[in-house]
């Protein structure tokens, strides 16, 4: 036997008590990492998405279009390498409306180059004509290229509805009314994880033919630098054109975008942070009441310790060791589910954000909350105990 | 081997505002290997003057010395680590660890000492062979009668070897036959293995099987 056995053995006393205690603290901390996970996923976005690629859109509100005719001025400001454009179309999937995922109509020939190094085709459809596609692009996109309505669907939306390349589906539009035929052309792998596999790209021209009337009008522009130290200058010969035009831009990196559009959760995010602080403090508590009960209840069993001669300083370990193997093993167990489970929901509020993850930092963060936990809850009994006048404590039991 | 000498010990309890005095200069002298019974009705300081020898508490005034050892000139932690290497523990109620094994109880006092696992198997295995419990190490206290159970805590108490056994009313809590088994086990230990005994009681019968008998009435031996 070793000192570790009788450790193990005191937490094996009362078995349901242990078990409840371990089984609370894993939920705190389960819950925990849980919804600091959501503020990973948030934060994660942000983080991963690109420096180097800025953002145009109109400063009112993204909601507001820009004219299409701003693109050439755009390509001609010094340092912009490349323009394309994208708008939100937010339809629904005809067949079950409850269905909902992100649907973007881009201009293909100058989109897809611009996020060559964040996407990569891993399926499409055979083209019936030549299997041109236009400069930057790859090739295998070409059968995408020759269908108006072609779709490129990424790789967990396709496998999750278990589409086939050629298949046809409808969407019915909200913002551009109407039943929307598509045919699936193209599967993309998302290598950055921010630009996400729940979303699906079509082109621009047939949004705007079907369903604009061919007025031209871009929900944000997409630009590609010469070097990203150029970003400012850009920004602001940018924005400085269309200062006092009807529809005035703001021009931004798209990591700041991407982090404007976080913003609009407004303090989800603290209170996120306050939730799951709450629920840790509340445990803190239980799991110091219930080391406080353990260790009153054997007050005597630590007198005859100390009879025997195990000092002050051992006995403050056996207990505080109790509090940080219940906590521990609770907290850990609690932090890893919520790792494992959550991502393996692969939830993505319907593209709106990457998958959701847990990062290992919230894990590692988790487990020191938890051993923290053990510590505050485990250090007065410990004291306690530690201090315990003998003669007094085996006064009581005989 | 050690001889316990209690040099003009007083010892007053303070309960709130109120000093209680149990033991009144009491000076006494208990040869090596010898085998002493305490006698005297409850608040005579039986089990106080069992506490200083032990030194789980301190003299208000006075010394005692057991063996070589002043105990109050040790420090809390020296005075821990002296008690568990020659100090053995006998109490009324057993007072085992519920959530041991009788083997495990008995090793309980050697995991303060460096030796391997293996050792301390084999010397709580000894002790408790000693008693007549080889066949019950697997056994946990509530699976044991209350002499058994007596005879795994003289086990524990003798395991790491002390030379002085400290017993508090050890056969209080049993009926006569399981009673003078443990006593015949403590006269054993006395004459076989000579360890010193100092004995609280308060049975004319089990102090009958003591070398000698004194008496204490408030606070003071009495002839």
């Amino acid at each position: 036997m070793h000192l570790t056995s009788l450790i193990l053995a005191n937490l094996g006393r009362n078995k349901v008590r242990t078990l409840l205690t371990l089984l609370s603290v894993g939920i705190a901390l389960f819950l925990f990492c849980a919804l600091r996970g959501v503020l990973d996923t948030l934060q994660s976005s942000v983080r991963v998405s690109s420096e180097t690629r800025l953002v145009t859109r109109n400063a009112i509100s993204l909601i507001f279009p820009l004219p299409l005719a701003y693109r050439d001025r755009i390509a001609g400001v010094p340092g912009v390498k490349k323009v394309s454009y994208a708008n939100w179309f937010g339809g629904r999937n005809a067949a079950d409306p409850s269905d909902f995922y992100a649907q973007f109509a881009v201009d293909s020939p100058t989109y897809f180059p611009l996020y060559r190094s964040d996407v990569e085709v891993v399926a499409a459809g055979r083209p019936q004509g030549a299997g041109a596609v236009p400069e930057g692009n790859d090739p295998k996109l070409a059968a995408f290229f020759e269908d108006r309505t072609g779709w490129v669907v990424g790789q967990a939306l396709f496998v999750k509805h278990k589409w086939k390349i050629g298949q046809q589906v409808h969407l019915a539009g909200t913002i551009f009314p109407g039943d929307w035929p598509f045919t699936i052309q193209a599967v993309y792998h998302a290598k950055n994880p921010a630009f996400g596999e729940d979303n699906l790209l079509f082109h621009w021209k047939y949004l705007d033919e079907k369903g604009m009337g061919g007025r031209g009008q871009v929900g944000w522009y997409v630009l590609g630098l010469d070097h990203p130290g150029q970003a400012g200058p850009v920004i602001q010969a940018i924005d400085g054109i269309y200062e006092n035009s009807a529809a005035a831009t703001r021009t931004e990196t798209e990591r700041a975008f991407q982090a404007g559009f976080v913003s609009m959760y407004g303090n989800i995010p603290f209170l996120i942070g306050l939730i799951g602080l709450a629920v840790v403090l509340s445990m803190l508590g239980v799991a110091a009441n219930t080391m406080m009960m353990a260790i009153r209840e054997r007050t005597g069993e630590l007198a005859v310790l100390k009879t025997l001669g195990f000092t002050d300083g051992t006995v403050f370990g056996i207990v505080l060791a109790e509090a940080l193997l219940i906590t521990g093993i609770g907290g850990t167990a609690g932090a890893l589910l919520a790792k494992f489970m959550i991502e393996g929901t692969r939830f993505n509020a319907g593209g709106f954000l990457p998958p959701m993850t847990v990062t290992w930092e919230t894990v590692a963060l988790g487990v020191a909350i938890a051993l923290a936990m053990g510590i505050v809850s485990g250090l007065v009994p410990a004291i306690r105990a530690s201090r315990l006048a003998v003669v007094d404590a085996l006064r009581r039991v005989e | 081997m050690a001889s316990v000498d209690v040099n003009n010990v007083r010892k007053t309890y303070q309960r709130d505002s109120q000093a209680i005095p149990v033991l009144d200069g009491l000076t006494l002298h208990i040869p090596d290997g010898d085998f002493a019974a305490l006698m005297g009705p409850s608040g005579s300081g039986k089990t106080t003057l069992l506490n200083l020898i032990g030194g789980i508490d301190r003299p208000t005034s006075g010394s005692v010395i057991v063996g070589d050892a002043n105990l109050a000139a040790l420090k809390p932690k020296q005075l821990a680590r002296w008690r568990s290497r020659h100090i053995g523990y006998i109490f009324q109620l057993y007072n085992l660890i519920p959530v041991l094994s009788a083997q495990e109880n008995v090793e309980l006092p050697l995991l303060l000492v460096k030796m391997s696992g293996k050792e301390r198997k084999d010397r709580a295995k000894f002790a408790l062979d000693l008693v007549g419990l080889g066949d019950r190490v697997k056994h946990y206290p509530r699976q044991l009668s209350g002499g058994q159970e007596q005879r795994v805590a003289i086990a524990r108490a003798v395991v790491s070897d002390p030379a002085v056994l400290l017993a508090d009313e050890p056969t209080g809590d049993l009926d006569r036959k399981s009673a003078d088994e443990i006593l015949d086990l403590l006269v054993r230990l006395n004459q076989e293995f000579k360890k010193t005994i100092v004995m609280v009681t308060h049975d004319p019968h089990a102090a009958e099987r003591a070398r000698r008998v004194l008496h204490l009435e408030k606070g003071v031996l009495s002839a």
